[in-house]
């Protein structure tokens, strides 16, 4: 799981009312190489939760995010590359993502998040 | 000739054809100043998929910036013209583009189109070519006449087999082009390969095509009659596509892999071109998404079925290594979801550039959703699993009508897609009386652009839509869609037995007009097998 997908997600358990971010618990990761595609990084960055995907990454010690984001900084290519790599290269295999409401934990198992609720959930 | 099939006419395309008038056929026409008309030849083996043609080239000519920067879906579309008595099943069809680049990369990445042509001549015998020939403006020829260029000339022909003697002297018969050096090239080219004639890499490939006459019942279908064309090839298909990614190589394979050469068609429906993200909620083992990651999108997919979507069959052999196999770059995310309750975070909106998918029907292979059979009729309340055995759980599923995950599908699309985005996805329905007559899931925010019929059996087809987003996703309609969703949920029961397409499918039919319809399509039907067996 990469942290775009972490970005995307939430805790959808019935009642829930504040479920998002998912607090990121990574027990094992690794870098993985992605092509660096300008277009695609612009057309997402607007869709993204800036702070989440900042403490995410710091989680996992990648520090090279600023705190706060704006399109401007996507003419730089430092930014960019930073931008990209804590967004696409980083892949999270084993860990979880816990509802920051209730405490309940995600699954995430050879790189997949199981976001499937259970019975009582629904 | 098209009246005589009741099961022809266009009906199915769903973009109006134009008749052609007579003045937008001659070259330089004020209106017409910069377009090129083009002969489009179809794979005419491909007949199982004749309603795929015309959206796919014009799903291609937007991608590739035919309609400049216009936002009205109304004049997105490409005119068209017939060649003289040819049935709208014709393997040749005339097509208006307005640049030899934009032609060419249609050409190239099209699975349907055999070949693009600028015509020079067409005519029913070859004296009508001839005169049509000499007619075309020199400066339109000339360029690709030149003395210190290479070239080729095919002879093809549709219906009939042509032996390699009457090939050249087709090729001789053409000495009146104007390019009188080229005569004696002409006949190198049908003997020996000298000069400036280059069979294997010629800077101008022209194509002479044949069509016979179908008096002769030769088990072909009765769509075209004696024509004759010359054309230069402006771009030709790429024929190792669909061998590298067919799925008998395919390492990871489900029961309903989606066969190569139309995931190929389903991610140039959905316009999949690098810098786009693509997502199939129904990834399974991926093979929508290989198609869309080939044309360089990016892609994400979920499942419901953990198994599949994580597991496979082993380190080697899963969703990843499908896209390993051919180098492709691997998709974004994986994840195991229900389509029925999504969870993506609120507020997230306008993400996807296209979904394209093949959500599960329930013919060979039914939907699931969360909640058990016996919670959602309300036999049994939802237990709560304890905290010890949490974590390997399995949750149950129940059964997901067609309704249902139709719904929640345009839901999603209307949420998650950006402004003219594409969703793309198979919609199942029931034939009577050997056709049909189908209406299609309809959305506020969608226009439908495209539905191509897929014939599957003598009861049930298939259709390929393809929706682009042309209004936002209002609070409105949230609104409206959290209604539907409840009331699917408490009446699950309800949808289940409306929605149950599998066994529409296999019960058997006892209805005497069924029957009499069938009697009747049986002595109507046509002699040849394709799309209309």
């Amino acid at each position: 799981m990469r942290l775009l997908t972490h970005n995307m997600l939430s805790s959808n358990i019935k009642g829930v009312t504040n479920g998002y971010p998912l607090r990121l618990e990574a027990e094992k990761w690794s870098v993985k190489e992605v092509d660096l595609n300008r277009d695609f990084l612009t057309n997402i960055f607007p869709r993204i939760e800036w702070k989440p995907l900042v403490e995410s990454a710091r989680s996992l010690g990648l520090s090279s995010l600023p705190d706060d984001a704006d399109p401007s900084m996507l003419n730089s290519d430092d930014f960019l590359k930073g931008f990209h790599h804590a967004l696409l290269e980083i892949h999270v295999e084993e860990g979880a993502l816990i509802c920051p409401e209730t405490g309940r934990r995600f699954p995430i198992n050879k790189g997949i998040p199981n976001m499937l609720l259970h019975e009582d959930e629904v | 000739m098209v009246d005589c099939y009741s099961w022809s006419g266009g009906r199915l395309t769903g973009i109006p054809f134009e008749e052609e008038t007579e003045s937008k056929r001659i070259w330089g026409d004020s209106k017409h100043v910069n377009i090129l008309e083009e002969l489009l030849r179809y794979m005419y083996d491909q007949k199982r998929h004749l309603d795929y043609r015309r959206p796919e080239v014009e799903a291609l000519a937007e991608l590739f910036g035919a309609f400049g920067d216009t936002n009205d879906i109304k004049i997105r579309t490409l005119e068209w013209r017939l060649p003289e008595h040819h049935h709208i099943d014709s393997p040749f069809h005339f097509v208006y583009l307005p640049s030899e680049d934009i032609a060419k990369n249609i050409a190239n990445r099209s699975i349907l189109v055999k070949g693009i042509y600028e015509l020079w001549g067409e005519g029913s015998n070859y004296e009508e070519l001839k005169e049509a020939i000499n007619n075309f403006p020199d400066e339109r020829k000339s360029p690709y006449l030149a003395s210190d260029s290479t070239f080729r000339i095919i002879v093809d022909s549709f219906g009939k087999v042509t032996s390699f003697h009457e090939q050249n002297e087709r090729i001789r018969g053409l000495d009146y082009i104007a390019f009188k050096s080229v005569y004696c090239n002409l006949i190198k080219v049908a003997t020996s390969i000298q000069g400036r004639v280059d069979l294997r890499n010629p800077e101008h490939r022209f194509c002479l095509l044949e069509t016979d006459d179908y008096n002769s019942n030769n088990g072909l279908p009765p769509v075209v009659q004696r024509r004759v064309f010359f054309g230069r090839e402006v771009g030709g298909a790429n024929r190792k596509l669909l061998p590298t990614y067919q799925l008998k190589s395919r390492t990871y394979l489900g029961p309903t892999a989606m066969d190569a050469e139309m995931a190929f068609l389903m991610a140039n429906q959905g316009m999949a071109n690098p810098g786009k993200l693509v997502y199939d909620p129904f990834v399974g083992t991926g093979s929508i998404l290989v198609a869309a990651a080939h044309f360089g999108a990016m892609t994400m997919g979920a499942d419901i079925d953990i198994r599949v979507v994580r597991d496979g069959r082993g380190p080697d052999c899963n969703v990843w290594s499908n896209f390993k196999q051919y180098g492709l770059p691997m998709p974004i995310s994986l994840l195991r979801a229900d389509n029925n309750l999504p969870p993506w975070r609120p507020g997230l909106k306008e993400v996807f550039d296209a979904i394209i998918c093949d959500p599960p029907y329930g013919v060979r292979a039914g939907g699931r959703k969360s909640g058990g059979r016996k919670i959602l009729k309300g036999v049994v309340d939802p237990y709560t699993v304890p905290e010890d055995k949490r974590t390997d759980h399995i949750p149950s599923t129940a059964p997901y009508s067609l309704m249902e995950c139709v719904h929640d599908l345009l839901d999603l699309a209307a949420r998650m897609l950006v402004m003219n985005g594409r969703l793309v996805f198979f919609y199942p329905v029931l034939r009577e009386d050997g056709c049909t007559d189908a209406t299609f899931p309809e959305h506020p925010c969608f226009t439908l652009v495209a539905s191509c019929e897929q014939i599957l059996s003598f009861r049930y087809s298939r259709y390929l839509l393809t929706m682009v987003k042309t209004s936002a996703y209002s609070d409105e309609i949230a609104e409206v869609a959290k209604q539907m969703h409840l009331e699917f949920k408490l009446n699950h029961l309800k949808w289940l037995e409306d929605g149950n397409l599998h066994s529409a499918v296999f019960s058997p039919s006892e209805s005497q007009a069924c029957l009499e319809g069938k009697l009747r399509l049986e002595s109507s039907k046509p002699k040849y097998r394709g799309k209309y067996v």
